[in-house]
């Protein structure tokens, strides 16, 4: 059946001439191209993010696991997944006294699910990158950093680099070099916590996904 | 283009049957202006009507009729932007791949709404002559979308000095009139003129302009129903009111239906209360 | 007689509380897509571009299909084909079957409800459950969507805390929208955690690097996606875009079209199921590729723009029509201007030729679809294929011609091109009366009667001395 319908659509679809694209210039054009610089970016990102009810801190290299280890007590956690081998995760599991009890993805979903699903106050992930227009984290979850992380506990806490915000997601696209470099299992744009509107059009927050987004912003040089 | 000397002048059926007023203040606006009016005596309808109900082959006969009607190559001016949409935009739909395509497209390029043909042609200069009163404008759909003129028949209302303009909330939302739309889903266009009467009437207006004679009927003639009519009027008629010297406020055209009569037989209708005796907003 | 639609449209313009609930959406909506585009010029230029981008991607459909089919394949995407909705729920039963699974969680999808997916599986012992919440409420209530963007837009908080203490008595009553929602959230965790297969609908499809893009706000997408074993994604084969550089001024316009947000929460790209070494991710992911008249719409260098939606769903908020009577009046899957286009050229001018009656041809949804489809052009173009006495393409030609209204139009299109017989003026307006025989009733029921003027335009003009040449 599979290849009759294959053929037939496609016999079908060839049976006219293709039709000319309409108009067809202008598909290039980059309308939104802004010219902004890093303080610019960062203002954009964090007016965007917050207005989603995101919370972001600013931190540096030196302090941002103080401003990691606030936010856990802020939030009462009782626990924190991570990857312990990224730099980041390295880092945390180094100083792991000042966090709630570090947990680890250790084994794939299925052994563990309950616990993952019932038991997981707060995930850490890094990030690829930002969007500043649009105030948007880049994830590609890996086997390091696997895609539920981001997405079944109540709350995610992301870490993002000042110097990986991009001005646009056409931007991020281009300077990460997405189609060279092939596009993962699971690539994601990630804006403001889990929310809806489907009841009479007003916000709530926290729906399937995370109920809180928090993000790190971590200068390289002291913010 | 630069004004020119002579122009042809279609006055659309409705205004031809029901509102020959707005028809007859148009011309007298042109005429005002140095402006050679002719209107084909042999005009009919544009044919939107059939064509917006999917009978193209009666459509076109009756549009063929009005091709041959316009040889001179100056302009057409329309007091509708529905009519005028149909001759500039779909005419040359309609005569794509017939033999008189190069006539309707050249029918199509001459054509002008009234209100675009008075701002962007001649640059009408007008000095408002009337007593203080306050309107509110209903756009026509085809003026605001097809033909893209809506800002028209404000900057022309912006030149009257009496005239106050209130706005209605959903201004730009159909009145539901569509043609044979109001026959053929008659709840749903009640619906829609039921409410766009409610707004219009909330703004405290004391008079309706509008630019399409569909509209106005539509309208008007609901508020007329309901017993709480605001006089409506063409903006043809509605501006040589206003600039015509002298000018005592006619009356006869503040009828609720519009000013459909014009002729002396009748009795003026008393004006309004509500409205009149209001002093202008400062 | 009053036909079916009509009496929906009589019942739907009787519920105020229905009215003033779509009123006050769609009110909102249209503020919030206006506030997303301050600039007109920006606005058009980057309607330019996504108009170009979808015309050029149905300019190459079947090499770019191919192309998607030959790198999802790649990428361990199984990909299968259906020309009709009981082929596509065929495969997707015989997936189920295949890991002998009894439950299905789905997040939003239009293309499984085109293919009334929930009943078939039903009807063979599955539990599909719908997990977008207003999906979910729906379900609860044995409800089709009425809009497609925000499917239960029809319904109070009031409505809804009453259908939730029906179905789940154990959770305390409460008009609390935060609290509904998180009622909806515990009930639906349960699901996410059991459910064998997910199913999902697909926004755009890349067919350069094979990737299938989700819009949604919520994460029910992204759960149905990430968490069973078994991913079924369908889609209409004309969602299918050339290069991933489409995709990002793509989903801009559409999310800022749709709900006016500059972005969704999430947007989630799926290129392969879970690899060896992930922990996570379904471990088969299938695209099923729905025809069902897409090709035959295709086949029409006019109706081809149908095709080129994004499913914004701007055109129903924007018109006064849908506004008033509600998504569910159409009685389709697609309601408003969209589905005025759509539904009568999949399921046949037979069927559903009434709709394109349901427009003033005011042109509001035209003015803002992001992909510029020239939606009043198409519903006049459909009027005439409905009533034209040749053959055509499009399903149902000529079947809403009737002999009463056809000679009524001849009759009034001889008297229009004769003027010396038009100039009695009041007998064409006679005739045009016999173009319905409702016409008079259904004008004055709530509008006074049109009077004639004593004297037309035309012996005015003759009085007053204008030439006639």
């Amino acid at each position: 059946m599979n290849n009759v319908a294959r053929t037939n659509i496609l016999q079908r679809l060839r049976k006219e001439t293709p039709p000319q694209p309409s108009p067809c210039q202008g598909k290039e054009q980059d309308v939104s191209s802004f010219d902004w610089d890093r303080a610019e970016r960062i203002r954009r990102f964090t007016e965007r993010m917050e207005a989603v009810r995101a919370e972001i801190h600013h931190a540096d290299h030196r302090d941002w696991l103080d401003v990691l280890t606030e936010i856990c007590h802020a939030k009462g956690l009782n626990n924190l997944l991570l990857s312990p081998n990224t730099t980041w995760g390295q880092a945390i599991s180094a100083q792991a006294g000042r966090f709630p009890t570090l947990r680890h993805y250790e084994q794939p979903i299925d052994g563990w699910k309950e616990e993952m699903f019932y038991g997981i106050d707060a995930a850490f992930t890094s990030t690829l990158g930002g969007i500043a227009e649009t105030g948007t984290l880049i994830l590609w979850p890996d086997a390091e950093e696997p895609r539920t992380m981001s997405l079944v506990p109540p709350v995610h806490i992301a870490l993002l680099e000042v110097d990986k915000l991009h001005t646009t997601f056409a931007a991020a696209v281009q300077e990460q070099g997405w189609v060279e470099k092939g596009l993962p299992t699971n690539a994601l744009l990630v804006s403001g916590p889990s929310k809806s509107a489907d009841i009479e059009q007003t916000l709530a927050y926290g729906v399937h996904g995370p109920k809180e987004l928090v993000v790190i912003l971590v200068f390289s040089h002291p913010a | 283009m630069n004004k020119p000397d002579t122009i042809y002048f279609f006055g659309t059926c409705l205004i031809d049957l029901i509102y020959p007023q707005a028809g007859i203040s148009a011309v007298q606006l042109l005429q005002r202006e140095d402006i050679k009016v002719i209107y084909p005596q042999a005009q009919t309808c544009c044919g939107q009507p059939a064509w917006n109900s999917g009978y193209r082959d009666e459509a076109r006969a009756v549009a063929r009729t009005q091709l041959a009607l316009f040889p001179k190559p100056i302009p057409i001016v329309i007091p509708s932007g529905s009519c005028a949409g149909m001759m500039k935009l779909h005419y040359p739909e309609l005569f794509a791949g017939q033999p008189d395509e190069a006539q309707a497209l050249d029918v199509a390029s001459r054509v002008y709404e009234l209100t675009e043909f008075l701002v962007d042609v001649l640059h009408i200069e007008l000095k408002d002559l009337g007593e203080p009163v306050k309107v509110a404008v209903h756009t026509s759909c085809s003026s605001r979308r097809e033909m893209g003129v809506a800002s028209k028949i404000e900057s022309l209302l912006d030149q009257l000095g009496n005239v106050t303009k209130l706005e209605q909330i959903r201004k730009t939302e159909c009145c539901g009139f569509g043609g044979t739309f109001a026959v053929k889903q008659p709840e749903i266009s009640a619906s829609m003129v039921l409410e766009k009467a409610d707004t219009i009437r909330a703004t405290g207006a004391e008079r309706l302009i509008g630019q399409d004679a569909g509209c106005l009927l539509n309208i008007g003639g609901t508020m007329e129903k309901q017993g709480d009519a605001i006089p409506h009027q063409h903006i043809a008629e509605f501006l040589w009111e206003r600039v015509k010297n002298p000018s005592p406020p006619s009356p006869l055209s503040l009828k609720g239906r519009g000013g459909a009569r014009s002729s002396s037989e009748e009795a003026p209708l008393p004006l309004r209360e509500r409205g009149w005796g209001e002093g202008e907003s400062s | 007689m009053i036909s079916e639609f009509r009496q929906h449209v009589i019942e739907n313009l009787a519920k105020p509380n229905v009215r003033a609930n779509f009123r006050k959406a769609m009110d909102g909506l249209m503020q919030r897509r206006l506030d997303q585009f301050p600039d007109p010029a920006e606005l058009e230029r980057i309607r330019t571009q996504a108009q170009a981008i979808r015309a050029n991607a149905l300019s190459k459909l079947p090499e770019l299909l191919e192309q998607l089919e030959a790198k999802l394949t790649d990428n361990g995407i199984h990909v299968h084909w259906a020309e009709t909705t009981e082929q596509a729920n065929q495969i997707v039963l015989s997936i189920m079957q295949k890991h002998n699974a009894k439950t299905m969680i789905k997040g939003k999808s239009m293309v499984s409800e085109e293919m009334g997916l929930n009943h078939f599986l039903e009807a063979h012992g599955i539990d599909a459950l719908e997990s977008d919440l207003g999906e979910f409420i729906l379900q609860l209530a044995h409800e089709p969507p009425s809009h497609i963007v925000a499917p239960a837009i029809h319904k109070s908080r009031q409505d809804v805390a009453k259908l939730f203490n029906d179905k789940f008595p154990d959770i305390p009553y409460t008009e609390n929208i935060d609290e509904l929602t998180q009622a909806a959230r515990t009930i639906l965790r349960d699901k996410f955690y059991s459910a064998e297969v997910g199913l999902s609908g697909v926004n755009f499809a890349v067919a350069e690097t094979g990737t299938l893009c989700l819009v949604e706000n919520e994460g029910n997408g992204r759960m149905s996606t990430t968490v069973p074993r078994v991913h079924i994604a369908v889609t209409g084969i004309e969602k299918v875009v050339e290069k991933l550089s489409d995709i990002p001024p793509l989903l801009s316009i559409l999310t800022r079209s749709a709900t006016g947000q500059p972005i969704t929460t999430y947007f989630n790209m799926i290129s392969s199921p879970r690899k060896p070494g992930e922990k996570d991710g379904p471990e088969e992911v299938h695209l099923v590729l729905l025809d069902n008249g897409r090709s035959n719409i295709y086949s029409d260098p006019e109706l081809l723009a149908t095709l080129r939606c994004i499913r914004c769903g701007a055109c129903m908020n924007h018109c006064p029509v849908y506004t008033r009577i509600g998504g569910h009046s159409y009685g389709t899957v697609y309601p408003g201007p969209i589905g005025i286009i759509l539904e009568p050229q999949k399921a046949g001018l037979d069927v559903h030729g009434e709709l394109t009656q349901a427009s003033t041809l005011c042109g509001a949804c035209g003015e803002v679809c992001p992909v510029r489809i020239p939606i009043p052009t198409l519903i006049n173009r459909l009027r005439y294929e409905g009533v034209r006495k040749d053959a055509s393409t499009t399903p149902g030609t000529g079947s809403r011609r009737t002999t009463a209204e056809a000679a009524a139009w001849k009759s009034w299109s001889w008297s229009a091109s004769h003027p010396a017989i038009y100039n009695f003026g009041t007998k064409a307006a006679a005739r045009l009366r016999g173009v319905l025989p409702m016409q008079m009733s259904a004008w004055t029921n709530v509008r006074s009667a049109p009077q004639l003027a004593d004297k037309t335009l035309h012996e005015r003009m003759k009085e007053m001395g204008v030439a006639d040449e």
